[in-house]
């Protein structure tokens, strides 16, 4: 995935400003900045769904929001979006229709529907209404649809937050795990900077642009900080300096 | 975890054939009609609703125009007309506008669904319950309530059917220009009522001020009534009828159609 120059308007704002950064394939790369960054807006940009996008924006060698990407990217939303009134199976026995249609996949998808549940643990689950789930569960059905298929790249807007620590090594254990054996590409945003030391890759953001591009460790060197959030600090720290120099500079 | 993802590996190893973006797929569009059928199976109440109403207010009207089963006949069979296009009306704008602010609509649209599945899907869900509701309905007026129709049975249903198809793309058009429950309930007096007046439900439409029959004369509701009073008044399809017929079917497609067009894979 590739962008330059890639400029967000939402309404009165713009959100992001002329981003430039590359990700890798088979790799899992974080997205970190404070709220309202413009994590989701960036996610959003790279799996189409976001209007006003002007810039350059290439997603495994196509246009972000390509019709032939629609089978090839999987998406997780911020908040869960599942349909409540549906049990967790038929949520995601539609999904799957959707991605594989026709009665000859049928096997496929009754095998691929009962995987996608296993990986994000709610086999137990499978027969509940997805409306009577906690906040938690809610928020892994919505990942086990995007772990429907074999997306080449996953695009995930917070998927771990309010999960607890078992859930949230075995959720990037499955992370890492898809990008070793399917080399999938995954792009996952988090406000946890624990989760920054498994990415394979970091791009931080601070208000519409992004901070560094970088490997964990590289940072940490860079910057002499002991911990990425440490690193974080620094960073935004020294781009609110800058900022403070050009300013009593004019 | 990671051993069930060990044999979810395996099973992607299966070439899956890429079924590119068509404008209507029918397999996508049954699948998205029985997941909305599924969805109101998980709500008996709301389909209690919708099919026991219309027999309730027809019970009622039965009652009320005791003495004039003239009156009775035409307002009923006006009214087999009008409650399809209400209730489907109702319930559409009320699913899409949950599709739309729940996130399932934005996820959709990022797959491999065409626009016109989603509105087929939900055109054929919501059309067979329109079958059934008037078929209830019909039945009901007809051999329990003593409704004296002179043409078959059979048309009034057709007639009734393309009424629910209107209404689904009305309401499907509308529900996006609400941002809330609250004001999608609103639309419907704001788009109902105005051709519920002006239908000839209450008065017939050559009667009325010249400037509200020529409004009449574009509103498909006008036509949905005159279809049904044609099947009640003549043995066969008149001329009249036919006109109606296509009338009231075609502004279903063309608001279907303005209603895919409100459909937006990119949103701001
Ligand atoms: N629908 C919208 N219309 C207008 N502006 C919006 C809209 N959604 C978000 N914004 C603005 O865009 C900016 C970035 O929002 P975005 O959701 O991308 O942030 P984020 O980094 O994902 O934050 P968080 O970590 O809280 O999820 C915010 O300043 C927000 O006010
Ligand atoms: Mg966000």
């Amino acid at each position: 995935m590739h962008a330059a120059g890639l400029t967000v308007v939402r309404g009165p704002r713009t959100v992001l400003r002329g981003l430039g950064f590359t990700v890798p394939r088979g790799q899992i790369t974080g997205l970190l900045g404070p709220s309202g960054c413009g994590k989701s807006t960036l996610m959003r940009a790279i799996v189409g769904t976001q209007a006003k996008v002007s810039g350059t924006l290439d997603v495994l060698g196509r246009p972000a929001g390509h019709p032939t990407l629609r089978t090839r990217v999987g998406y997780v939303t911020q908040s869960p979006s599942v349909y409540d009134d549906l049990t967790v199976r038929q949520n995601l026995d539609y999904f799957a229709a959707i991605l594989d249609p026709g009665r000859a996949a049928a096997g496929r998808r009754r095998d691929d529907v009962t995987r996608a549940i296993a990986d994000v643990d709610l086999t137990s689950h499978t027969d509940a209404l997805a409306g009577n789930l906690s906040g938690g569960q809610r928020g892994r059905v919505s990942l086990a649809v995007a772990l429907l298929g074999t997306p080449e790249l996953l695009v995930l807007d917070e998927p771990t937050v309010g999960l607890d620590p078992v859930l949230r090594r075995d959720l990037w254990n499955l992370f890492h795990h898809l990008a070793a054996t399917r080399g999938a590409t995954l792009l996952v945003s988090s406000h946890v900077m624990d989760e920054a030391e498994r990415c394979h890759r970091l791009l931080l953001m601070r208000e519409g642009e992004i901070l560094a591009d970088d490997t964990p460790d590289a940072l940490r060197t860079r910057t002499g900080a002991d911990t990425v959030e440490a690193a974080f600090l620094h960073l935004v720290d020294e781009a609110v300096a800058a900022g403070r120099t050009k300013e009593s500079a004019r | 975890m990671s051993t069930t993802a060990t044999t979810g590996a395996q099973a992607h190893h299966h070439a899956q054939p890429r079924t590119h973006t068509r404008a209507l797929s029918a397999a996508r569009t049954t699948a998205t009609a029985a997941r909305v059928l599924r969805q109101l199976r998980h709500d008996p109440r709301t389909i209690a609703l919708m099919l026991l109403v219309p027999c309730l207010m027809l019970v009622l009207l039965r009652y009320v125009f005791d003495s004039s089963p003239r009156t009775f006949d035409n307002i009923g069979a006006s009214l087999l007309g009008i409650f399809p296009l209400i209730t489907m009306f109702l319930v559409t704008s009320i699913a899409t506008l949950r599709e739309r602010t729940s996130g399932t609509l934005e996820r959709l649209l990022a797959m491999p669904l065409g626009k016109g599945d989603l509105i087929a899907g939900y055109a054929l869900a919501f059309g067979s319950v329109a079958i059934i509701q008037s078929a209830l309905a019909t039945g009901l007026a007809l051999w329990f309530l003593g409704l004296d129709v002179t043409g078959s049975a059979w048309l009034l249903l057709l007639v009734a059917l393309l009424d629910a198809l209107l209404g689904t793309a009305l309401g499907l058009f509308v529900s996006a220009f609400a941002a809330s429950e609250f004001q999608a309930v609103q639309f419907m007096p704001a788009v109902i009522f105005p051709q519920l007046l002006l239908c000839g439900l209450f008065t017939a439409r050559s009667n009325m001020h010249p400037v509200l029959e020529a409004i009449s004369d574009v509103l498909p509701m006008s036509y949905a009534v005159d279809g049904m009073n044609q099947v009640l008044r003549h043995t066969d399809m008149t001329t009249t009828f036919v006109r109606d017929v296509l009338i009231v079917a075609g502004c279903a497609l063309l608001v279907l159609g303005l209603g895919a067009a409100t459909l937006r894979r990119r949103t701001v």
